[in-house]
């Protein structure tokens, strides 16, 4: 009996959307009497971040501070379209969406305070503090609320603009089988390090390091938020969380967060990420999808890992003690002569 | 049984409410007070969303028949805010990312503080203890004890009677 180390390695690639029958996505900005701008999406924030994210594109496209952007998400009854908050698709579709939607609105924009400013509308830049300027003439500006102002009271036009982006079905070619599924696709590897105890088969995971190649890392903080969550997660389902722990029979299935076995802050591993950025040709900024697939690598890494360590190869999840002391008892048997 | 009286002060501020017998704090804070900075999670005591703290013990306040907490002071994560001033746990969860759908995040701090409030300066496995009881489902974890122990190194480096505060 001893407790064995091993490490173990695996690599994802991850689509970021889908096709099926086509994969539309609207964006609906307009300025308020503020001058700030409000996005209509129909996308959900539900912990990924995609209010900071769509307000950064916002405000990098419309030359204004995030502070006057304004993300109204998730009525679908009253919203534009949006094909859904899945497939690790949101920054990629309605990140485009919103770059087509605020360039329009800034078009507008540029308009009216060319309008005030008595300039051609070329001439005019946006100084990302909520001031619009002509260009090498620093003294003469409008603010982008006098402008929101002038547009409504003065002008009769409405500051705004509508996006989609569309990713167009694609069908298989019967040939050859060959068709375009998605849009781009993230790379990452994982490599973990574990320990399996043999006598009471407990494994714990000493280290989960990876690299991520995602394209343009539009909030790299956000980024390693996610892959060291996602690292958490695919821990957690490696060794740890099941809704039928004696699958088939449902029976004493968990119920709660008392019989749901997870991975505490005492149990988490040492987590490192390299963050590498291969712009997308086809991303808002170069960006691709990093939601779903961080937590991928982690769970096969983990199998290699205990493999390496002590020689069980388990292929069912979640691996538990008992698993793993089967699996080496069965390697035990099959070993004698 | 009636519905009675019970006093409490709520973030420093003097509460009299009527309260249906068996009525659990949580539904008090959130419905009665509009505190709602609370979350309700799992209604039995395993996720620690709901941590609030009894005369400075963090405690669960979905397992708390409101009754019992007459005369008692109750801060919760309203009243960690001081002046519109974040307190230092809070811009250390911020600076680390130490929150992603946010629902833990009031439990968390909750439960942090009262680890801090006793012993300014733990041990990473003082805060592990500290933060064993409250669920989170985003993080992973370490950002959120390297937020505590952040604020940790923050609060030595003030003086002491800033540090009380």
């Amino acid at each position: 009996m001893a407790k064995l180390r091993g490490r173990g390695i695996a690599a994802v690639n991850y689509p970021t959307g889908m096709n099926l029958g086509g994969d539309p996505s609207q964006a609906l900005i307009h300025a308020t009497t503020t001058g700030n701008f409000v996005v209509t999406l129909s996308s959900v924030d539900l912990g990924q971040g995609l209010r900071t994210i769509m307000t950064q594109i916002t405000a990098e496209v419309l030359g204004i501070a995030p502070e006057a952007v304004m993300i109204d998400t998730a009525d679908t009854d009253t919203g534009p379209h949006c094909m859904g908050t899945f497939a690790s698709r949101t920054t990629h579709r309605v990140g485009n969406a919103i770059i087509m939607a605020a360039t329009e609105a800034r078009k507008v924009l540029l308009d009216v305070a060319g309008e005030e400013l008595e300039v051609a509308p070329e001439d005019l830049e946006t100084d990302g503090t909520g001031r619009i300027v002509v260009k090498g003439v620093p003294g003469k500006s409008i603010s982008v609320q006098d402008a929101a102002l002038a547009a409504h009271f003065k002008h009769g036009r409405t500051i705004s603009g509508r996006g989609i982006y569309l990713k167009p079905r694609s069908y298989p070619d019967f040939e050859t089988g060959a068709m375009d599924p998605d849009s781009c696709q993230a790379h990452a590897c994982t490599i973990a390090e574990v320990e399996v105890d043999t006598e009471t088969g407990d494994v714990r995971v000493l280290k989960l390091i990876s690299a991520y190649e995602i394209g343009r890392a539009i909030n790299p903080m956000m980024v390693e938020q996610q892959i060291v969550g996602g690292s958490w997660m695919g821990m957690s389902h490696a060794l740890y969380e099941t809704t039928e722990p004696y699958y088939p029979n449902r029976a004493h299935g968990p119920v709660d967060f008392l019989g749901y076995l997870m991975p505490g802050p005492a149990d988490i591993p040492e987590y490192d990420a390299v963050i590498l950025e291969r712009p997308s040709t086809n991303g808002p900024f170069g960006a691709k999808g990093i939601g779903e697939m961080t937590a991928n690598s982690p769970i096969p890494a983990i199998a290699n890992a205990i493999f390496d360590a002590c020689g069980a190869r388990i292929d069912d999840l979640p691996i538990t003690p008992e698993k793993v002391l089967r699996a080496l008892d069965a390697a035990a048997l099959a070993a004698q002569p | 049984m009636k519905s009675s009286y019970v006093s409490f002060t709520l973030n420093g501020e003097e509460k009299e409410l009527l309260i249906e017998p068996g009525r659990r704090l949580v539904d008090v804070l959130r419905e009665q007070c509009g505190a709602t900075g609370t979350k309700n999670g799992c209604g039995q005591g395993s996720c620690g969303a709901c941590t609030v703290h009894i005369d400075g013990v963090a405690m669960l306040s979905c397992l708390l028949p409101a009754e019992l907490v007459d005369g008692s002071e109750i801060v919760t994560i309203e009243g960690v805010v001081r002046n519109r001033v974040l307190h230092v746990l809070q811009e250390a969860f911020l600076a680390q990312a130490a929150t992603q759908c946010g629902f833990c995040t009031a439990g968390m701090i909750m439960a942090a503080k009262a680890l801090l409030d006793c012993d300014p300066s733990p041990s990473r496995q003082a805060v592990i203890e500290a933060l064993s009881g409250n669920v989170c489902r985003c993080t992973g974890y370490e950002p959120i004890i390297a937020a505590v122990l952040a604020a940790a190194a923050t609060l030595a480096k003030r003086p002491a009677a800033a540090a009380a505060a």
